[in-house]
């Protein structure tokens, strides 16, 4: 039978059977959210404002910007639990030095903006070491980041003298519009948001480096094969990542104007959260940024439905995302 | 559960397996259409078929792994509900997997009675199974008793748990595919005997292989799959090599190797002097010219495939050195051989060549990304498109789609597909380890030709292959292995220079070598 391969070639749009179905797939956390918003504006008028849909979104954007970084380490075929501490640390580092920066004498703009450069000069730095660790060292990035979740947050602890680091009150007035200004009636958070999804859509599905994301996830030692230098795209992925978590902190930071050991507590948790519930899988090879920002603002909308409505206890949130994490995780299984 | 239905045991003339009509399709692609096959209580029936003929997929819609589209199947007579596996098990149709799939860590007996354990008031009654499972083994005749540890045995002893599992289930039919893809000789004759033996008890057994020889000793028919379509049956009188390859292929074979000799251009690759740290390569020197295709030849474990991954780069030269144009590779990885034009197709395409998950687009393309790509690594989606459809074109790769993914192409397109990844960089080197393996006929003279005609762009290639015919066919000249050692090179000239089995094996198994 001569082989006729170009008959046979049609173009993706004309779709083969999976088609509707990966639709389908693609449109579940989009479902999800749209039923939960039903479900909230019926629930409480508050509900569906656009006061109550910003705050939302605000609070989304710490854990969705560190969720898009997660959403490469994640479909690398890697996993960072160390977020929430690393967070933390971070916060407590930037207060430390903008302080030191306001009392030496530097304007408090200067201040600001140099502890708002060493926040993501601190996260790249961090994810540069669990790189390096998980290539070079060769440890499980569950064992590394392990380790650094633990160790991140004991020294914002030790920092902090066990209470609280706070931020001095001039410097604060000028930090503070970094969260709580608005541009066009949207947050500025938000924004920032908003444009980290858009870099990070672009990275992983329009360049050469987002794909070979996919393939070390898909098959690390096929890769290694291929033209794909592992290392240098996993250690850049944990860069990414520690960048991410620096954007959110330096967003997060004027929001209280202080860092705690309870700053970032539980992070990691939301964050992987939102990557599986957009429909990542943890075992990587494929993802969306998309739907991980989606996901994002499911778990927000979640949250924000428990504040607003008395279903369940708020104490309650991180449980009933822990219950999503593990429905969404079984609904994975299934499509095996 | 059957005894509502154990009444129309009238039917003393029902085929032990009827399967009319079946029809499965996958995203794409068309698996099976309208497939029959009918086999009798105590006979060997043959199953045979290029790879992606849907043998495997047939067998699975038996065992209830796939629901069929359409089509019905009757088992001794009862119809079989079909995608269901607990209902096919029930029925008495066990298939026998080419990968075997027992609990490594648990014994023999575990393994027979896994799912179906005795057990006296909720606690496993582990000595009743070790005497049943013993039984079992017993009429078998395994050299092995029930209370061993799976991980423990070979392959053919596993293999021959399984077939006691069948029994202990009182299996009527047994379906093996590829039984003896992994067995020695005395295995697979020990294998056959059993076989037999099954047979002469009634069973019914349906047999799936490629190998023609296998198929002449076992079976009492033969039916014959291509392209998912059911092509007809031969009794066991009417069976003739070249009339069996005409109904798997389609068309009379022809020429089979159509490769021209080349002339070599100049040297492309040195290999000089070359050990590993592991002692399966011990002090090889060799040189590829431009254009020429040269065959690696050897017994499994000489060393072939472990001096194709030094080349490459993928493990460590304890001494020695690569040369390519003269220039010594310095950089050991295989980024740093892939940079300077050299390819590996290997042997393993599953695990260590193709991304099964992704798409054959992103397969093809994934060497070529950084130079295809504009500014800051940005890709060009139109150009990619064209390069794969191009590739798909020149290859006559059989996909549904650009974006289906590698996972669900059969053998020989994988392996096509493989290869245009590394005809994508234009290499200079290019190392196929016996990239025939698991290809169908029609794929293997298609690979064949593009290799041919690589050769003819100028690329060197290093053929490495077990099969001698396809390395005499294929080959300008032939380089032997053996034990770590380049035991000599067969230029095809007269006498003891000619390419041919008598040399190779010569060399091979250490009866000559050359003071090269």
């Amino acid at each position: 039978m001569p082989p006729e391969p170009t008959e046979n070639v049609r173009p993706p749009s004309a779709g083969g059977n999976a088609a509707p179905w990966r639709r389908l797939h693609g449109a579940g956390p989009i479902l999800g959210l749209v039923i939960l918003c039903t479900l909230g504006t019926l629930l409480n008028h508050d509900f569906a404002t656009f006061d109550n849909a910003m705050n939302v979104l605000t609070r989304t954007a710490f854990i969705g910007i560190i969720a898009v970084g997660m959403c490469f380490v994640i479909i690398s075929g890697g996993i960072d639990l160390s977020v929430g501490s690393m967070a933390a640390l971070i916060a407590g580092c930037v207060i430390l030095l903008m302080n030191k920066l306001g009392n030496v004498g530097f304007s408090p703009v200067a201040a600001v903006g140099l502890g708002m450069l060493c926040a993501l000069l601190i996260g790249g730095s961090c994810g540069f070491l669990h790189g390096l660790c998980i290539t070079k060292g060769q440890i499980e990035p569950f064992i590394v980041t392990l380790g650094t979740l633990g160790i991140y947050r004991a020294y914002l602890t030790y920092f902090a003298d066990g209470g609280a680091l706070t931020l001095d009150n001039t410097l604060s007035d000028t930090y503070s519009p970094v969260y709580y200004a608005s541009l066009l009636h949207i947050p500025f958070p938000v924004w920032v948001f908003i444009a980290v999804a858009a870099v990070g859509g672009v990275i992983l599905n329009r360049t050469a480096y987002g794909r070979y994301v996919q393939a070390i996830g898909s098959n690390e030692q096929v890769a290694r094969y291929a033209a794909v230098n592992v290392d240098r795209v996993k250690v850049l992925t944990y860069v990414l990542l520690g960048v991410c978590v620096g954007i959110a902190t330096l967003l997060y930071v004027p929001r209280l104007g202080s860092a705690s050991p309870t700053t970032g507590l539980l992070w990691e948790l939301e964050a992987i959260a939102s990557v599986i519930v957009g429909g990542t899988v943890l075992r990587g090879g494929a993802g969306s940024i998309t739907g991980t920002v989606v996901g994002a603002i499911l778990l927000s909308v979640i949250g924000n439905l428990l504040n607003l409505t008395n279903l369940t206890s708020v104490y309650l949130n991180a449980a009933v995302q822990g219950f999503v994490i593990i429905i969404v995780a079984f609904l994975q299984r299934r499509r095996r | 559960m059957v005894a509502l239905a154990s009444n129309d045991a009238s039917q003393p003339e029902a085929p032990a397996l009827e399967m009319r009509g079946i029809e499965k399709s996958f995203p794409g692609v068309k698996a099976l259409r309208g497939v029959d096959l009918n086999v009798r209580s105590g006979e060997v029936h043959a199953l045979m078929g290029e790879n992606g003929a849907g043998k495997s997929t047939l067998m699975k819609v038996l065992a209830g792994a796939y629901r069929a589209d359409k089509g019905e199947v009757r088992v001794n007579g009862r119809p079989l509900t079909l995608g269901d596996p607990a209902a096919s098990r029930r029925s008495g149709v066990t298939l026998i997997y080419q990968e075997i799939s027992l609990a490594p860590n648990l014994s023999v007996a575990e393994n027979i009675f896994l799912g179906e354990e005795i057990s006296r008031g909720g606690i496993v009654d582990r000595a009743a199974m070790r005497k049943r499972a013993g039984e079992v083994l017993e009429t078998l005749g395994t050299s092995f008793g029930p209370e061993v540890q799976a991980s423990r045995l070979s392959i053919a002893e596993q293999q021959q748990v399984e077939i006691a599992r069948a029994l202990h289930r009182k299996s009527r039919v047994l379906i093996m595919d590829e039984p003896t893809a992994a067995l020695s000789d005395r295995e697979t004759e020990r294998l056959f005997s059993l076989i037999r033996k099954l047979r002469e008890e009634g069973l019914a057994i349906v047999y799936i292989s490629h190998r023609m020889a296998e198929v002449y000793a076992l079976a009492d028919r033969v039916s014959v799959l291509r392209d998912g379509g059911y092509v007809g049956t031969l009794e066991r009188s009417e069976l003739s090599a070249e009339r069996l390859i005409q109904m798997m292929v389609g068309r009379p074979l022809g020429e089979f190797y159509r490769h021209e000799r080349h002339k070599a251009g100049s040297e492309v690759l040195e290999v000089k002097n070359v050990s590993d740290t592991r002692g399966k390569v011990r002090n090889v020197s060799l040189t590829l010219h431009a254009g020429e295709i040269v065959g690696l030849a050897g017994l499994v474990g000489a060393g072939r495939t472990e001096l194709a991954r030094l080349i490459f780069g993928a493990d460590r030269i304890a001494s020695g050195s690569v040369l390519i144009e003269g220039n010594e590779l310095r950089a050991r990885s295989p980024l740093g051989a892939i940079r300077t034009g050299i390819g590996y197709v290997p042997e393993d395409r599953k695990q260590l060549g193709l991304f099964l998950e992704m798409s054959a687009s992103e397969n093809i393309t994934m060497n070529v990304l950084d130079r295809e790509s504009v500014g800051a690594s940005m890709l060009r989606p139109k150009r990619l498109r064209q390069l794969t459809l191009q590739a798909i074109k020149d290859f006559a790769i059989r996909v549904a789609s650009p974006a289906a993914k590698a996972l669900g192409l059969s053998g020989g397109n994988q392996q096509k597909l493989l290869v245009a990844r590394w005809v994508e960089i234009h290499p200079k080197v290019l190392l196929l380890d016996e990239p025939t393996r698991g290809v169908d006929i029609g794929a293997k003279s298609e690979i064949y030709r593009l290799v041919g005609e690589l050769a003819a762009k100028g690329v060197a290639v290093l053929f490495i292959s077990s099969e001698l015919p396809e390395v005499i066919g294929i080959s300008d000249r032939v380089l032997v292995m053996r034990e770590g050692n380049l035991m000599g090179e067969l230029r095809g000239g007269e006498g003891q220079d000619a390419i041919t089995q008598e040399n190779i094996m010569a060399f091979a198994t250490g009866a000559a070598s050359s003071p090269a």
